[in-house]
């Protein structure tokens, strides 16, 4: 067994990325206009390292499979992003964020990489105002600041729902800046479809023009993967139709070891699933449990309208079971106590899997603090309503509207109804301090990556995440290696293992379209969605995972004998796209169900019911799980683990408890 | 509630941008009135599918009313019958049943179509990197907080840069215009301080870019700001034109 290097620095934990980034080797301007970086993705972490790189001087390719950069998924996060500023002087620091991050990772995460973000956090929204990107603000022109689950300080930044967008877009220009300054060639429209390797470094890519069809040799000193999560193996998820792990589990099949691959965020609060016809499922941000209360009826099976269910017959089980949180409990235990109330005959709505959001006492509220402002000594219901919705709808005015133009019901009036949903995935390619994986040259950045979030991510701190790694961590770290490539030239792509490369990714193509069966790539798709959801979701056993492996195994091989694609392999066809991409989630779902298996413990949004405790909540085993699973690939159905320890020097490490 | 529909599409096929494309009608039976209409052109793409024929090609991503990618043309509108909604977030329920619903691509020739409702749009790139931007290196910024902006002025640009970059501004204009997507972006930046040491400039280089992709000019219809999914405004339009002639006034 190898021994994983994360690369490190020594010394104290507060002093390692300023020491790092003084004596990490530089490359100097004229050798950077000869190194070429790839980066293949466009979200927060792909357009943030690319136009930085740009800026340095390096030449840079960026790719999206979307018809523009600014399409990526990250344009979709909504409430906000975290950041140590102490702007509300209410006692926050580098050390808190740090602190509250490994906790609400459950004790999974790599001190060093978790503190340098904590300590680049504030830089972040620095350079995202003086992009332009337009914050919320107090009447005083300064910033404003908002609450997330797990933390009981106010440092979230947002644009009201829009926050990922905002950021994205601020980003994107950025980027868009140096195409124009012709720093970085953009290639839209444009997937990877593997990772080419020389000598063991990475070296390029194969990329396939959706449009034409046509296959390309890319040629880079270093590929930045930048391609997000992997959470629409469940088929139904909160993202994008085209997020996928393609890029990720080709590197993966290159050599790049896939770390902690069970570890999935489903998220509290989400729209719930109205029938089979259902493509997608809509997150309403998780801004919404600052000010909404989350309940379900005393009574089992209740028919009741919300609205007709008195006070006392209604169940705040979030306040009860954790006063000090509340309704802003981390993710992962929001969801579970959903689940649990559901389960046990307590859901809400026509399917009974659901619970509601209620704003009822939050317009009530905000009625009578305006009320209190404006001088009126006896308002009546009626003004007090009308001035909380009012206020209401400038906070979450957008996600209101989003909720009712979904579900046709009009949340001013009656509750929400929400239902835990496949978010975010804190596993991924393992990566060293440097962010680069296992093959020497390959990095990945952002929720591609495994590094930051432990068992559990706490809200905001994604757009934190994937901004930290490709403006203030990535421009460093690279040239760690780059240094030393300074005597490469570029490399022609008529090499033998770039023409071997094409084949390979043409082989398959062909395979896929050959195949003439007669079902789907959705068919295959929603299948494998079932499984991953019903045992490898909020709660998974070993009985379960050990049958869903031997299911995946065969639902691989059918689908390898029986999807059916149509139209052609050189014009655009979305078919073909998804059919490799859910041809890599099926191998995917293999390995987190093994995973998942292999850790006997609960940790985060990782469950396993065999180990709880007493009053449900998860148990850790911090004896013999306090590792990194780094698989790598060995074969079909096959994967060898290797682990990188956990070493907590500078937090003590305990259960988790937000009561 | 739930109910069930009945509907015929008369959908634009295009095999590509060198092909003519024609209508091709289409019955789909027993569509639920929650589906988005994504979901419904789903449903008939599996079953042409499994019939053995070539589903229809169309743009979409987040599905969720954000990335801009959606981008069809519905009964003469872009994005369907609903205001402020993309085609994503368009449901069945505003339709009714026995409907015939017309679905076409964007028409611009700055967007020309690459196969039945997909088209091309990095144009609007092209106009963004002409100087869509505040020319700020990573690493260069102060404090954040040592810049306050009034809340009004910053609800403005925040209003302005809601913008999703669909190009459903384009495609509701007569003229094919991009006068609203672009004067978004100018206004954005130029109402904030971090933007202004740039706004003239900006200005010019985004305006000829826009000249340069083949848009069309403004007539002041309004059709953009009637059909836009973000509500942007057509004061932006009028903005843009103060940055824009006052910088060709003051041009050396």
């Amino acid at each position: 067994m190898t021994k994983l290097d994360a690369k490190i620095p020594e010394g104290n934990l507060a002093e390692k990325w300023t020491k790092f980034r003084s004596s990490v080797s530089l490359v100097n301007p004229a050798n950077k206009r000869s190194l070429e970086i790839i980066v293949v993705g466009s979200g927060l972490a792909g357009a943030s390292a690319a136009a930085s790189l740009a800026e340095l001087g390096y030449k840079v390719k960026v790719f999206c499979f979307q018809d523009s950069p600014r399409r990526a998924h990250s344009i979709a996060a909504q409430g906000g992003i975290n950041a140590a500023k102490n702007y509300q002087n209410d006692g926050d620091s580098v050390y808190r964020l740090f602190y509250d991050t490994i906790k609400g990772g459950d004790y999974r995460a790599r001190e060093a990489n978790v503190h340098r973000l904590a300590e680049v956090s504030g830089s972040i929204i620095d350079q995202c105002v003086a992009q332009g990107v337009p914050f919320a603000r107090e009447y005083g022109g300064l910033l404003s600041n908002r609450s997330f689950g797990g933390t009981q300080v106010q440092r979230t930044f947002y644009a009201a729902g829009q926050t990922g967008q905002q950021l994205l877009l601020g980003a994107y220009s950025a980027l868009q800046r140096q195409v124009g300054m012709g720093n970085v060639k953009l290639y839209t429209r444009h997937e990877m479809l593997d990772v080419v390797t020389i000598e063991g470094k990475a070296r390029g890519i194969i990329a396939r023009d959706s449009v034409t069809g046509a296959l390309e040799r890319h040629f880079g000193h270093a590929v930045l993967l930048c391609t997000g999560g992997y959470g629409n193996v469940f088929y139904l998820s909160t993202n994008a139709m085209g997020s996928n792990v393609t890029a990720a589990w080709k590197a993966h099949k290159k050599g790049a070891f896939f770390a902690n691959p069970c570890y999935t965020q489903i998220h509290p609060t989400c729209i719930p699933v109205s029938g089979d016809h259902q493509s997608k499922l809509t997150l309403m941000s998780e801004s919404l449990r600052n000010d909404g209360r989350i309940w379900v009826p005393k009574k089992q099976n209740d028919t009741r309208k919300a609205n007709e269910i008195p006070e006392d017959e209604r169940d705040y089980y979030l306040e009860r079971r954790y006063p000090a949180f509340g309704n802003l409990v981390p993710r992962d235990i929001a969801s579970r106590a959903a689940k649990e109330r559901c389960d046990a005959g307590y859901g809400v709505g026509a399917s009974k899997m659901a619970v509601y959001l209620d704003y009822a006492a939050a317009i009530i509220r905000y009625g009578k603090g305006e009320a209190n402002k404006n001088n009126m000594h006896n308002p009546s219901d009626e003004e007090i309503q009308a001035m909380g919705k009012a206020v209401v709808k400038e906070k979450y005015g957008n996600l209101f509207d989003m909720y009712k133009q979904i579900t046709g019901e009009d949340p001013y009036e009656v509750p929400m109804r929400i239902y835990p949903a496949v978010h975010y995935t804190m596993g991924g390619l393992w990566v060293d301090y440097n962010l680069m994986t296992t093959v020497p040259g390959l990095y990945a950045l952002g929720e591609a990556n495994f590094s930051d979030h432990g068992a559990n991510r706490l809200g905001a701190s994604a757009l934190m995440q994937g901004l930290a790694d490709g403006y203030f961590v990535i421009p460093y770290t690279i040239g760690a290696y780059l240094a030393s490539e300074i005597r490469t030239p570029a490399m022609s792509t008529d090499s033998e293992d770039f023409v071997a490369a094409e084949k390979a990714v043409r082989d398959r193509l062909e395979t896929l379209m050959n195949i003439k069966g007669t079902k789907p790539v959705d068919y295959f798709h929603k299948r494998l969605g079932k499984i991953m959801w019903d045992e490898c979701g909020m709660a998974r056993s070993e009985e379960g995972l050990k049958a869903s492996i031997k299911e995946i195994q065969a639902l691989q091989k059918e689908f390898w004998s029986d999807v059916k694609i149509p139209g052609e392999i050189d014009n655009l066809n979305p078919e073909l796209e998804k059919a490799g991409r859910v041809a890599d989630f099926l191998e995917l779902g293999e390995l987190m169900c093994i995973d998942a298996l292999d850790r006997n413990e609960s940790c985060g949004g990782h469950f396993r019911t065999e180990y709880q405790t007493e009053d449900g909540e998860a148990l850790r085993d911090d004896e013999n799980y306090a590792y990194v699973a780094a698989w790598e690939f060995a074969g079909p159905s096959k994967f060898n683990l290797h682990k990188e320890e956990l070493k907590y020097e500078n937090i003590k490490i305990a259960q988790r408890s937000y009561k | 509630m739930e109910g069930h529909l009945n509907l015929t599409l008369k959908i634009w096929r295009q095999k590509n941008a060198n092909t003519a494309g024609k209508f091709e009608t289409y019955q789909v039976s027993g569509i639920s009135t929650d589906m988005s209409f994504l979901e419904m052109i789903d449903v008939l793409n599996n079953r042409l599918i499994e019939e053995g024929d070539d589903p229809v090609a169309f743009d979409h991503d987040c599905r969720e009313g954000i990335c801009g990618m959606c981008s069809m043309y519905i009964n003469g509108r872009p994005h369907g019958p609903n205001r402020g909604v993309t085609t994503c977030q368009l449901h069945m329920r505003s339709f009714q049943d026995g409907e015939t619903i017309t679905v076409e691509p964007w028409r611009a020739s700055a967007f020309p179509v690459i196969k039945d409702l997909v088209v091309n749009r990095s144009s609007f790139d092209r106009i963004i990197a002409a100087g869509g931007f505040v020319s700020v290196n990573t690493g260069n910024a102060q404090d954040a907080n040592n810049l306050p902006i009034a809340k009004d002025d910053a609800d403005e640009a925040f209003a302005a840069a809601a913008c999703i970059g669909c190009g459903a501004c384009v495609a509701a204009c007569k003229n094919a215009s991009a006068m609203l997507f672009t004067s978004a972006k100018i206004s954005q930046l130029a109402l904030l301080p971090q933007g202004k040491a740039e706004a003239s400039k900006r200005a010019q280089a985004m305006v000829a870019q826009m000249d340069e992709e083949g848009f069309g000019a403004c007539s002041n219809t309004g059709a953009c700001e009637a059909e836009c999914p973000k509500g942007i405004s057509l004061e932006n339009i009028a903005r843009m034109n103060r940055e824009y002639f006052s910088a060709t006034f003051s041009s050396k």
